[in-house]
């Protein structure tokens, strides 16, 4: 059996086994990477020396006994707004060519703690600011089942890196869909954490209150025990949360007998593909085979949770990226004249289209006059959207939906109209808004061929349930993991 | 459409955000930003009378560091990146006329 | 008749805290330090980094509003202000400006004889902004961030003052109050108090405030009563002229004695303030205020009374001792030691100041120790060293604190209580001084000065004047 063709688990599994070797495994992943990257654009930048490096010291560690955790050998792609000393990390923008950081983020160290081993950064839209990769300085990356569409976003890089081989997994960050859409669209597995489980510390923020990391996986198994090692509680980072429990593997029990799930009418509507409806109900039958309560229920606001998010985001964006100025770090214009013409030529030529309109928006909502009209009525909404979900929790212990509105749209048709663009988030805003976890499940392919993501919601801090409900869908169906066919094979 | 931003609006913001556009990109960021509010204005449907602003969605406070020096001179790593240095200071063009 | 105008003065003071750390990270708020040694991904402005909040600098700050009489709020927030400088790193400065920590408070100040109320509106925390060095060689301007997210805090007063001995003496008791609590050391010169003076100038006895400016870059004392003049006449010039005020900030040119208006296009005092999401709100519980309460230091009156009975002290002394708290400290630690608090007192009170304004220094700047003071009066009165030993021993004390028991060893300048050394010496003096031994013997009581002199002389100061004058009185019986 090809070894690309593993999980994580299984190949960490095998390395401990000395059934294979970390060099067999990070050398097969760059093959790969290699052979495919021409057509994919996963990376920004592929780290094979480095990631050589760490394969013998790594190895040396698991033979020493030193190492002994289930990931430890197991080859990592982790999304470029994640901070790794002195490795390029560039958000996908211009305006941070060059820069590599001085420290290493808190949830990439937890990895090495593991044993993971970095093979490189993954592309995403310009500071995660969009939902189809296309918005990265580098080049759009494209979805690796049919390379004519997009792979979604922000974390497209890193959802197109598990989905085509090019690494065992991936982290990718999640403020307003982030991982979910792209792990719809490409057929991984990807969750986003409770608010305050994995530490920010080293993620380079594009909306503070609602930016969490998380894991993107080949299945629910893999998704489970990365969460287990990238979550903890980190004393720099003040929003960071002391958790009762970290074993989310001993979550991964076929059985969801008696377990509540609520799928809101409200997910289901106008707007929605026919193909993706049916699969999610199609998906909701399959768990109610299996002995959960399924029903559909009025979960309200879910209109207001977009407008109340790119309020809230681009607002906070704005701010977190004033820091982006030529003058400590990355990009500075070549010619100006005097400070703030430095400023400003600095920030319009290093920043892409999408970031300055967020940019603007964000300024003008906080600007003189109109802060308690836009920003604190956003904040307000935000308070009633996260009522509205403690009331459905009181209900069920699962809500469950699409993950996104369509399949992945085919290249150069999203950017065009931003407002149809951010329409596309509307079934995931709303629980960054509340800062609940929420899960990417693959749930089969629509007409075109196009993977289709199932979404489960969990009240604050139950990812248990989540991945409880996912992995007795994922038992019943059989793992959808499927490698993208042709891809890699003309090259 | 309901709001009209002016070009003055779209210069005062762009001095906040430190934003140069062209001609051209403010017509467009003009279009952009009056279609943004009126969809945001859709709030304004939502009752919010008597509801607290929300910032933190978990009631988490107090978390301090006790006052203990844990960082040394970290000089050279801090202006590894600059993009121009004099010495041991970050350059930048002159702030006093 | 010309027309009467008086001033309207309210005061922005910002504070260092005397923290040992930076207020949102570990790196140390030494003064002094090479450019860019105190700094970390964190108060530099790295991207992914985040702050965290420093315990202390809330429990000084709340220590600073108990005692300048405010109610403290008990959940209190922390903002972003949003503008570009690069000073700056992040381009926005954490401060708080929905929930400070601390509102509506006074001090008492007197001034002139009358006593008076000076309020508070606020008092916040904030972070303070690095250090911008002009290079002349380049034209350019270069950052040290050293400075960069020290604690500080920023009080508020509302616009109670009308002269500019007000605004001192109001600033005097803020410092003596802040100082007295060891929440910061108050140095105007090295810029660990800093205020900002928003005056305006309305006809006397008129109701309504006139339009008031902002003014920046006071250092001294000084600076501060010379910018409120300035101000004052500038602006009752333009309002002779009919001209209108602009409300504006100004910076004042102290060696200029003029200040000039800091308006730019690009500098829109816009600052999008909003909840910084990176720090959760500080929640401060009813034992909290009253553990700080508790812990706080005795504050001046409290002292001085203190002094007066335990010590019995006179008041006028209790006064100058306890107007600073570093003297204060002094005092108290060496009367601890060496248990004579008069003694102590003599030393702070005459030596001490005369050498403080002879080095143009603040009692802040003394750098003894009180062991050694303890030890100075310990031989004094022992009459190890003679008074005049012990004021050059004590300049010595006072420049290089240095220990006066080895430094008398050492320098041989122990009064030699040696009778027959002494009486061999006399025996000379008498033997070679034959005048004035008759004029004394001859009824003129006053030439035993002389040879008292002539002995001492000879003993190169070491002994004690009145056991020489006894010891010759009795030769010449």
């Amino acid at each position: 059996m090809d070894i690309l063709s593993f999980t994580a688990l299984e190949l960490g599994k095998m390395i401990k086994e000395k059934r294979a070797s970390v060099l067999d495994a990070v050398k097969a992943v760059i093959e790969r990477a290699k052979a495919v990257e021409q057509e994919i654009n996963s990376y920004v930048t592929l780290d094979e020396e480095g990631a050589l490096k760490q394969a013998e010291e790594v190895q040396r560690l698991i033979d020493s006994g030193t190492l002994t955790g289930p990931l430890a050998g197991v080859p990592v792609a982790v999304k470029d707004n994640l901070c790794i000393e002195g490795q390029l990390t560039t958000c996908s923008s211009k305006i941070l060519s060059g820069f590599k950081p001085i420290y290493t983020a808190e949830a990439v160290l937890n990895l090495k703690k593991a044993g993971a081993v970095i093979i490189g950064k993954t592309n995403m839209d310009e500071f995660a600011m969009g939902s189809t990769t296309e918005t990265s300085y580098y080049g759009p990356t494209k979805n690796p089942h049919n390379t004519a569409h997009v792979p979604g976003g922000s974390s497209g890089g890193s959802c197109a890196a598990v989905a085509a081989q090019e690494c065992y997994y991936s982290l990718g960050s999640d403020t307003g869909g982030s991982i979910r859409q792209p792990s719809a669209f490409c057929g991984v597995v990807g969750l986003k954490p409770t608010y305050g489980t994995v530490s920010r510390y080293g993620l380079i923020a594009y909306g503070s209150s609602l930016d969490q990391i998380g894991p993107v996986a080949k299945d629910v198994s893999d998704c489970a025990a990365i969460l287990e090692a990238i979550a903890s509680h980190d004393t720099k980072d003040s929003t960071s949360v002391k958790r009762k429990d970290y074993d989310f593997t001993s979550a991964l029990t076929d059985n969801v007998k008696g377990l509540k799930i609520g799928i809101p009418r409200d997910y289901l509507g106008e707007g929605l593909d026919e193909d993706i409806r049916r699969a999610i109900r199609k998906a909701a039958e399959v768990l109610e085979e299996r002995g959960a309560v399924v029903e559909e229920f009025d979960l309200s606001l879910v209109q207001y949770a977009i407008p109340a998010y790119y309020v809230i985001a681009s607002a906070e964006a704005s701010s977190n990226l004033e820091r982006f100025d030529g003058v400590k770090y990355g990009y500075r214009t070549p010619d100006y004249e005097g400070l703030h013409n430095m400023y400003k030529k600095t920030r319009s030529e290093g920043f892409g289209a999408e970031v300055k309109r967020r940019i603007m928006l964000g300024s003008f909502v906080l600007s003189s006059g109109y802060y308690d009209a836009y920003y604190l009525k956003a904040l307000r909404t935000k308070a009633l959207i996260k009522q509205a979900f403690d009331r459905a929790f009181e209900k069920y212990d699962v809500i469950l939906g699409p993950a996104a509105p369509s399949t992945a749209p085919e290249l150069g048709k999203s950017l065009t109209d931003p407002m149809k663009m951010y329409l596309g988030d509307i079934y995931t805003v709303a629980v960054n808004l509340a800062g609940l976890p929420g899960m990417s499940v693959p749930a089969g392919k629509d007409s075109k061929g196009l993977p289709i993501g199932m979404q489960l919601i969990g009240n604050s801090f139950q990812e248990k349930t989540l991945i409880r409900t996912a992995y007795t869908y994922e038992c019943a169906t059989n793992k959808q993991y499927v490698v993208p066919a042709n891809i890699g094979e003309g090259v | 459409m309901k709001h009209k931003i002016s070009d003055e609006t779209i210069d005062y913001v762009g001095i906040l955000a430190k934003l140069e556009l062209s001609a051209e990109e403010k017509e467009k960021a003009k279009i952009d930003m009056e279609k943004m509010l009126d969809y945001i204005d859709t709030l304004n449907e939502l009752d919010t009378e008597g509801i607290e602003p929300m910032s933190h969605v978990f009631p988490v406070n107090n978390v301090f560091r006790e006052d203990i020096v844990t960082n040394g001179d970290k000089k050279e790593e801090i202006l590894a990146n600059a993009p121009l240095r004099k010495e041991d200071r970050f350059e930048v063009p002159k702030t006093i006329a | 008749m010309a027309r009467q105008y008086e001033m309207v003065i309210g005061l922005e003071v910002h504070v260092e805290l005397a923290t040992k750390t930076k207020i949102f990270c570990g790196c140390s708020t030494e003064f002094g330090g090479a450019p860019n040694t105190h700094t970390c991904p964190v108060c530099t402005g790295m991207p992914g980094s985040l702050p965290v909040l420093n315990k202390q600098v809330v429990e000084y700050a709340m220590a600073i509003g108990l005692a300048a009489n405010c109610n403290i709020t008990q959940t209190c927030k922390f903002d972003r202000k949003n503008y570009f400088y690069p000073d700056n790193p992040q381009n926005y400065q954490i401060s708080q400006l929905y929930m400070p920590i601390a509102r509506d408070g006074y001090v008492e100040i007197e001034s002139g004889g009358v006593k008076k109320k000076v309020r508070i509106h606020e008092m916040h925390m904030e972070e303070d902004a690095g250090k911008l060095v002009h290079d002349e060689w380049d034209d350019t301007t270069l950052v040290d961030y050293n400075r960069s997210g020290v604690p500080l805090v920023e009080i508020v007063s509302e616009p109670d003052m009308g002269s500019a001995e007000e605004v001192i003496s109001y600033l005097e008791k803020l410092r003596m109050i802040i100082q007295y609590l060891g929440a910061s050391d108050c140095k105007l010169q090295e810029g660990s108090m800093r205020a900002d003076v928003n005056l305006s100038v309305r006809e006397a006895g008129s109701e309504t405030l006139g339009t008031r400016t902002e003014m920046k870059n006071l250092n001294s004392f000084k600076a501060i009563a010379r910018a409120i003049e300035a101000e004052r006449e500038r602006q009752i010039e333009l309002l002779e002229e009919g001209k209108p005020v602009i409300q504006e900030t100004r910076r004042w040119d102290d060696n200029k004695e003029s200040s000039y208006a800091m308006r730019s296009k690009e500098d829109a005092q816009d600052y999008r303030y909003f909840p910084e999401p990176d720090l959760v709100p500080i929640v401060i519980s009813d034992e909290w205020i009253t553990q700080i309460k508790s812990r706080q230091p005795e504050l001046r009156s409290e002292k001085l009374e203190r002094y007066k009975k335990e010590f019995d002290i006179p008041q006028y002394d209790a006064e100058i001792l306890t107007e600073s708290k570093k003297m204060a400290d002094i005092f108290e630690a060496s009367t601890a030691i060496c248990g004579k608090p008069k003694k102590v007192s003599n030393w702070l009170m005459v030596e001490t100041l005369r050498l403080l304004k002879e080095n143009s220094m603040e009692p802040e700047d003394i750098q003894f120790s009180p062991e050694n003071l303890a030890k100075l009066v310990d031989l004094a009165e022992a009459g190890t060293i003679n008074s005049s030993v012990a004021k050059e021993v004590f300049e010595k004390i006072f420049s290089q604190d240095i220990d006066p028991e080895k430094y008398v060893e050492e320098n041989g300048l122990k009064t030699v209580n040696d009778e027959s050394a002494l009486k061999a010496v006399i025996e000379k003096v008498i033997a070679e001084n034959p005048k004035s031994v008759e004029d004394y013997k001859g009824g003129k009581e006053k030439a035993i000065g002389f040879l008292v002199g002539q002995s001492m002389k000879a003993m190169k100061g070491k002994a004690d004047p009145g056991m020489v004058n006894q010891m010759l009185k009795e030769a010449l019986k």
